[in-house]
C-alpha cells in the first residue's frame, strides 16, 4: 500500500480533530494522577539526601523539565521533517503546537537548574557547557515560533520552520553529551548512565513518576494545541464549518409564543 | 516530620518551594492558553463564516 496514501487517510485533520478531542481527557486524567503520586513521592517519601539536603527534590522538577525540553524538540523537527518530505498537513500542525510547550519546559529547567545551583555550586549562573547550551536550546524554540509567525502563508511557514528546527537538532546531543565532552560545572548523568543508573531507588522513583507524568501532560496540551491549531487553518472546509456553528433546527412556532 | 520543617525543607525552603511554584505556574498557563485560544478561535470563525455568507 503506498505510504503516502495511508498517511494522508488516517492523518487528515477531519480524522484527527474529534478523535484527540475524545483523547484529551484521558490523558488529563491520567496527568494528574501521576503528577499527585510523583509530588507524594518526591516530597513526602524521599527521604533528603545525605549530600544536598532536601534541596535535591528541586530534581524532581529539573530533570524531567530538562528531559522534556529535549524530548519536544525533537518530537518537533521529526514532525517537521515528516511535513516536508511527506507534506502532510497534521505534522506541520503538530511542529507549530510543540514549539511553546518546549520553550516553557525550557525555561523551567533553566529556572530551576538556577534555583538549584545557587544553594549547591554557590551561582545561579555559569557558562558551562550544558546550561550555555539550553540556553541555545531555547533560542531555538524562540527562532522557531517567530520565524513561523512571519511568514503568512501556513504551508511556507511550516517548511522555513521545519528546516531551522533540522539544522538545531545538532544541539540536543551537544547537550545531552556536554558533561562528558567538556569539564563542566554541571554533573554528569546519573539516569542515563549505561548499566546501572547511579542515583538511589527512592529518589528514582519520584523522578520516574515526575518524568512520566510531564510526558503524558505534554501530550494533553498539545492535543488541546493542535485542535485550535486545525480549525484554523481548515476554516475553509465544510466540516470545520460545522464545527463551529452547529447547525440549529429552526426554533418552532410554540416554542416562539412561550419564549 | 512537622508542618513547619516540611515547609523549611531544612535551609533550602525558598529554593525548593520556588521551583515546584514556578512548575505549578508552566503547568498551568499551557492549560489556560490553549483554553483561550479556542474561545478565540471559535469568535473568529463566527465572524468569518458571517461575512463569508453576507458576501455570497
Amino acid at each position: 500500500m503506498d505510504i503516502n496514501k495511508y498517511i494522508h487517510k488516517y492523518a487528515s485533520p477531519k480524522t484527527f480533530y474529534p478523535l484527540a478531542g475524545r483523547l484529551i481527557p484521558w490523558f488529563a486524567g491520567v496527568t494528574a494522577v501521576l503528577l499527585a503520586v510523583g509530588l507524594y513521592q518526591g516530597l513526602f517519601v524521599a527521604p533528603p539526601d545525605y549530600q544536598q539536603g532536601d534541596s535535591v527534590r528541586i530534581m524532581f522538577i529539573h530533570v524531567p523539565a530538562a528531559w522534556m525540553s529535549m524530548f519536544i524538540y525533537v518530537v518537533m523537527a521529526v514532525a517537521g521533517a515528516m511535513g516536508l518530505v511527506w507534506n502532510v498537513k497534521i505534522a506541520e500542525v503538530l511542529a507549530r503546537s510543540c514549539a511553546p510547550i518546549g520553550a516553557s519546559f525550557t525555561v523551567l529547567a533553566l529556572a530551576t537548574g538556577s534555583l538549584w545551583g545557587k544553594p549547591m555550586w554557590g551561582t545561579w549562573w555559569a557558562w558551562d557547557a550544558r546550561i550555555t547550551s539550553e540556553l541555545i536550546l531555547l533560542f531555538l524554540y524562540i527562532g522557531f515560533m517567530a520565524l513561523q509567525a512571519s511568514i503568512d502563508d501556513p504551508k511556507r511557514a511550516a517548511r522555513a520552520a521545519a528546516i531551522l528546527a533540522l539544522v538545531g537538532v545538532v544541539n540536543i546531543p551537544i547537550i545531552h553529551f556536554s558533561v562528558e565532552w567538556w569539564n563542566t560545572l554541571h554533573q554528569p548523568a546519573s539516569v542515563t548512565k549505561m548499566g546501572k543508573p547511579s542515583i538511589h531507588i527512592s529518589l528514582l522513583i519520584p523522578l520516574l513518576l515526575m518524568m512520566l507524568a510531564f510526558n503524558v501532560y505534554f501530550i494533553t496540551v498539545l492535543l488541546m494545541r493542535m485542535r485550535n491549531e486545525i480549525l484554523e487553518r481548515e476554516r475553509h472546509t465544510s466540516w470545520v464549518a460545522e464545527t463551529v456553528e452547529p447547525p440549529r433546527p429552526a426554533p418552532s412556532r410554540r416554542a416562539a409564543a412561550k419564549g | 516530620m512537622s508542618g513547619s520543617e516540611f515547609f523549611a525543607m531544612g535551609p533550602y525552603g525558598f529554593y525548593v518551594w520556588t521551583s515546584y511554584g514556578l512548575a505549578a505556574v508552566i503547568l498551568i498557563v499551557n492549560v489556560l492558553l490553549p483554553l483561550r485560544r479556542r474561545k478565540t478561535v471559535q469568535r473568529q470563525l463566527e465572524e468569518f463564516y458571517r461575512v463569508q455568507k453576507e458576501s455570497r
